[in-house]
């Protein structure tokens, strides 16, 4: 690891008297990026913050007096079942980092380490898990690994024994893991690309190899993305209510607080008492996370021909590759293949495979469903495209200027995975339903847009934490280099930086994306017309009833395709920016 | 040409004098907004219907579930966009109605009957009208029984049979209106303390309590769990679609109608008025009977046509014992929520492990009676019943209050918390549970 210095910024610094002097100077040295970040801030107050605070501050009240008080908060540590259930989480969520860590690693490594026919492809089905449309991936999962799933019959049926893959704590572990490693995939394999080569060259000379070389200098190396991958899967499953509710384990805090905020007319409490409790604890397991990359860097010179040297596999080593990730593949994706049958098939219970074979959930799909799916194309890739804007310029506010507070920006943004759907939609309708657009004539909460900021506010963690580590791994002083040829701080950003980042950036959009499109809890409350619906909307429509199991997995399947298709050709994006780097470097280096 | 509309046929026929301002009355605008629970299936069905009688006017059919629907209208309300509510639940309406959401209207359509077995079909109020009436019963996959070689349920009180033991499924009175109505019935049918009783016989039994109501049909349907507590026509149109599924009414149940109101201040009343009149109509009401649909019309002339496949309602071809108490089920709505999630939503692993040891005690006893050990079984069983609170406590208004929260008005005073309470019914519930357990082990281990 180079030492480069600078780019550090200072720690904790003299809050007080300093703070005004701070202020202005750092408005005189650097006025454009102080009004970016002022009016990121502002954004994230009137979308975030304030829409949040006018659903939970009823946490702080004494519902008998209606006075401030923290008796609610003493309740929630006094009763038991929250006790548990804030334990059950918690474990639950480290396991999953665990597991998803054992799932990813081999497919990042082996795809960015080797060259390997179909690598793009495989990082494209790697991210699919992370598309579990509402529902209908819950009962697919159900009738692959459920208790009486395809699985547990054959096993039944061959060797008079079932395992109880979708039981109590363990099940919402495996589930979640296969469900959400795809976080920490992306941003390792990103990091891994971004890796400077001349180290491992290094390392090869002074003679280090295999697992060594790996585990000294690689893995280290890759760190920022892993551990941003890792905090996502933490903070995801930490926050995730689909799963419990899917198992059925309510002793969880998000489902605590779900199934308190809302049943009919109740307004207990504790339902936010527990969203607060929850945005406090994913920022203070954030901080660890810094904690745990702060003090390093990550940044090294070279770009443009990065990432690990490929090198040809053996053909016995080429099969046991194959043999692993085709193995992983199968296991991962197995819910999606559960819904693809389901979308085929007619009826499905109590039985291996469904009892027969149809194309008429996609004739009755198809007539209805367009709409739908130019919708969800359209809010997803806006909410993922502005996430990326937000993200990149959070970043870079937060680890190339001195602005004072900037890390604000950074907590706040991060802290939107905490919030449960309901209670941001309920803020917004509770905040802009009264505030009618000039030029759109209705009010903002009945907008389409609305749901669009929804999505990027939901979703910007993710690509926060993408950009953030791409922007670690990028040495400051190749900025430098460019402003003292005389580039403009906006010239060195738009020319240096972000192409230096595209793989970050690229890993975030998809993340964002990916997720936005398959998103419901905020979506269903925001919708105010069936023409404004997107796919997830549907899906929840046809799963209201029995008739519509096939269709609303056929709507399930087409989300699936969307976003595969956008995933790859994000892909196939950032390895051609790479190959025409790589080509760019060699014509220089030959003097062309 | 809107003068053909049914609602001014009707209109014409009552007061024949002015059809000329009849049919200008008639006239309806050309949007109508309605927030809805119900499925694809019914209201597709009733949207088409509607916009070809009514070729000027386009429905937009809003799909959020009741708890959703409920929390839309009430954060919407200064700026209201919906015309209609249209859900199961009577208490989501109740909640409305209460919150001054509702507007009142005076029905049309004639031939409706003001009951529907014990159940007052319409608002006594008139803020919202009934119009298809749902019992509640049992629903079991039939692959699922034969493979288990399990016998079929019967009454409720089958299904807390050792036999039955993990093949349960259901949903939680704070989740779904209607399991609510489905547990509130038996409470009023069986008593308060006999009632939880059984509930919580049944709930040992659970596989699982599901987040939402349809979260049951689906997971019968799916094979996942065997049997399931239900509404009927979740049952019938399973049926119908053709899952290998069948669907029983126990003899302690409830009818109640499904509801549709005007929302107040609706920005289209006049088109919401003609909805309300078109589905209660003879001509809506046979749509009911689509096999998607399958619930029970509430005019009672169909029974003797095209509804003849149904059991008819109004001649009590559905043994609806319980004379449901409204006011009851509304004095303790939040608190029966709340009973049923702390004893067995959310301590459910706690109850099944006391539920199968007793089972499995009781099942040593009967083959080696034991006295003594008998003693200690019929312990563990009155443990697991009790019920932290009993009925004359769940109908004091100011401990129901500590569950209501929202204070009307500044000078409200309600002494207590809701997470206070649940904390001392948690320790309590499962004290006993824990405790019920290790009798019952040690019941069993006497009997060997």
């Amino acid at each position: 690891m180079s030492a480069t210095g600078t780019s550090a910024p200072a720690g904790g610094r003299g809050v007080t008297g300093g703070l005004l002097r701070d202020v202005i100077a750092a408005w005189r040295q650097q006025k454009g990026a102080a009004l970016l970040a002022l009016a990121i801030f502002a954004f994230l107050t009137l979308f975030l913050i304030l829409p949040v605070a006018q659903v939970v501050y009823v946490a702080f009240l004494d519902a008998n007096t209606g006075a401030f008080t923290l008796v609610n908060f003493l309740d929630f540590f006094r009763t038991p079942l929250f006790r548990e259930s804030f334990y059950n989480s918690f474990y639950v969520s480290f396991m999953s980092v665990v597991v998803a860590t054992i799932i990813s690693l081999p497919l990042a490594y082996f795809t960015s380490r080797f060259n390997f026919a179909g690598a793009t492809l495989i990082q494209t089905l790697g991210v699919l898990p992370l598309i579990m449309p509402p529902f209908v991936g819950a009962v697919a999962m159900q009738m692959i690994f459920g208790a009486n799933g395809s699985i547990n019959l054959l096993l039944d049926e061959y060797f008079g024994f079932t395992i109880p893959f979708m039981e109590g704590l363990n099940g919402v572990i495996l589930v979640q893991s296969i469900h959400y490693f795809p976080f920490i995939l992306i941003n390792l394999s990103a990091s891994l690309n971004t890796i400077d080569r001349s180290l491992e060259e290094a390392a090869q000379n002074l003679g280090a190899h295999g697992m060594r070389l790996f585990r000294r200098i690689v893995f280290p190396l890759a760190m920022p993305g892993y551990v941003a991958g890792a905090a996502l899967v933490f903070l995801k499953v930490f926050d995730d209510l689909g799963t419990p509710l899917l198992l059925n384990v309510n002793t969880m805090l998000a489902p605590q607080a779900y199934l308190r905020i809302s049943s009919i007319g109740i307004s207990d409490p504790m339902g936010y008492v527990i969203s607060v409790m929850l945005v406090v604890f994913s920022l203070l397991s954030l901080w660890v996370a810094h904690l745990a990359t702060r003090g390093r860097d990550y940044a090294s010179v070279q770009k443009g021909g990065g990432g690990l040297l490929r090198r040809d596999l053996r053909p016995w080593e080429r099969a046991g590759a194959y043999g692993l990730i085709l193995l992983i593949l199968l296991v991962v994706l197995s819910p999606h293949i559960g819904l693809l049958l389901m979308s085929f098939g007619t009826i499905w219970s109590f039985s291996v495979l469904p009892d027969g074979f149809t194309l008429a959930h996609y004739k009755e799909v198809f007539t209805t469903a367009m709409p739908y799916i130019t919708n969800t194309l359209l809010y997803a890739g806006l909410a993922a495209l502005f996430d990326v804007m937000l993200a990149t310029a959070i970043a870079y506010i937060v680890q190339r200027t001195r602005l004072p507070g900037r890390h604000v920006l950074d907590y706040i943004g991060t802290a939107a995975v905490a919030v449960p759907g309901v209670v941001l939609a309920i803020g917004y309708l509770r905040t802009y339903h009264d505030f009618v657009l000039p030029g759109v004539d209705k009010p903002l909460a009945t907008w389409w847009v609305i749901i669009v900021v929804a999505l990027t506010i939901r979703r910007l963690p993710y690509a926060l934490r993408a950009c953030s580590a791409a922007l670690q791994q990028i040495s400051v002083t190749l900025e430098e280099a460019a402003q003292n040829l005389g580039a403009g701080r906006f010239e060195t950003v738009r020319r240096i930086v972000v192409p230096l980042m595209a793989g970050g950036i690229a890993a975030g959009f998809v993340t964002a994306f990916a997720t936005a499109a398959v998103e419901l809890s905020a979506t269903i409350m925001l919708v105010s017309s069936e023409a404004d619906a997107p796919l997830a909307y549907g899906i929840y429509v046809y799963m209201q009833t029995a008739a519509g199991r096939g269709p609303g997995a056929a709507l399930g399947v087409l989300a699936v395709i969307i976003v595969g298709v956008a995933t790859w050709l994000s892909h196939r994006f950032v390895e051609r920016q790479r190959t025409q780097a790589a080509l760019d470097e060699r014509m220089a280096a030959q003097g062309v | 040409m809107l003068a053909r509309t049914f609602m001014a046929a009707i209109m014409a026929s009552a007061v024949a004098l002015l059809p000329v301002s009849i049919a200008k009355a008639a006239e309806i605008e050309n949007k109508l907004v309605v927030v809805t629970s119900f499925p694809k299936d019914l209201t597709g069905v009733f949207k088409r219907a509607f916009e070809a009688k009514y070729p000027g006017t386009k429905v937009d059919m809003l799909k959020k579930k009741t708890t959703a629907g409920v929390k839309y209208i009430q954060e919407t309300a200064s700026n209201n966009t919906s015309d209609i509510f249209w859900a199961s639940a009577p208490d989501a309406f109740e909640v409305l109605k209460g919150d001054g959401l509702l507007a009142q209207y005076q029905v049309q359509a004639k031939g409706i009957p003001e009951k529907i077995g014990a159940f007052p079909l319409n608002d006594p109020d008139g803020y919202y009208k009934g119009f298809a009436a749902s019992g509640y019963g049992i629903m079991w996959n039939t692959r699922y029984l034969k493979a288990k070689k399990l016998p079929e349920p019967k009454e409720w009180e089958d299904l807390a049979k050792p036999v039955y033991f993990g093949h349960v499924g259901m949903s939680a009175p704070s989740r779904s209106g209607t399991t609510h109505l489905t547990v509130e019935t038996v409470l009023q049918g069986l008593g308060w303390e006999k009632g939880w009783a059984l509930w919580k016989a049944i709930g040992g039994n659970l596989k699982t309590v599901t987040e939402r109501s349809f979260g049951v049909p689906s997971g019968v349907n799916s094979g996942e769990f065997g049997i399931g507590i239900v509404i009927d026509f979740f049952g019938f149109s399973s049926k119908a679609t053709g899952y290998p599924v069948e669907f029983r009414y126990p003899s302690t149940t409830a009818l109640v109608p499904a509801n549709i109101a005007i929302v107040k201040n609706a920005p289209h009343p006049k088109a919401a008025a003609a909805f309300i009149e078109f589905v209660l109509s003879p001509e809506g009401q046979k749509l009911l009977l689509d096999p998607k649909i399958q619930r029970l019309p509430v005019r009672p002339e169909l029974y003797d046509g095209p509804a003849k496949h149904l059991p008819n309602p109004f001649k009590g071809e559905i043994a609806a014992s319980v004379a449901f108490d409204v006011k009851k089920s509304k004095a303790r709505y939040n608190l029966v929520n709340s009973l049923f999630d702390v004893m067995i939503t959310y301590r459910l692993d706690d109850l099944r492990a006391a539920t199968k040891a007793i089972h499995e005690a009781a099942a040593a006893l009967a083959s080696k009676p034991n006295a003594e050990a008998q003693k200690l079984l019929d312990e563990a069983r009155a443990l697991v019943a009790a019920v932290p609170i009993d009925e004359a406590k769940s109908l004091d208004p100011a401990f129901a209050s500590i569950f209501k929260k929202k204070r009307k008005k500044k000078t409200d005073k309600v002494t207590g918390r809701q997470a206070e309470v649940e904390q001392q019914w948690d320790a309590m519930v499962k004290a006993n549970y824990e405790k019920a357990r290790a009798l019952a082990e040690k019941a069993k281990a006497m009997a060997q």
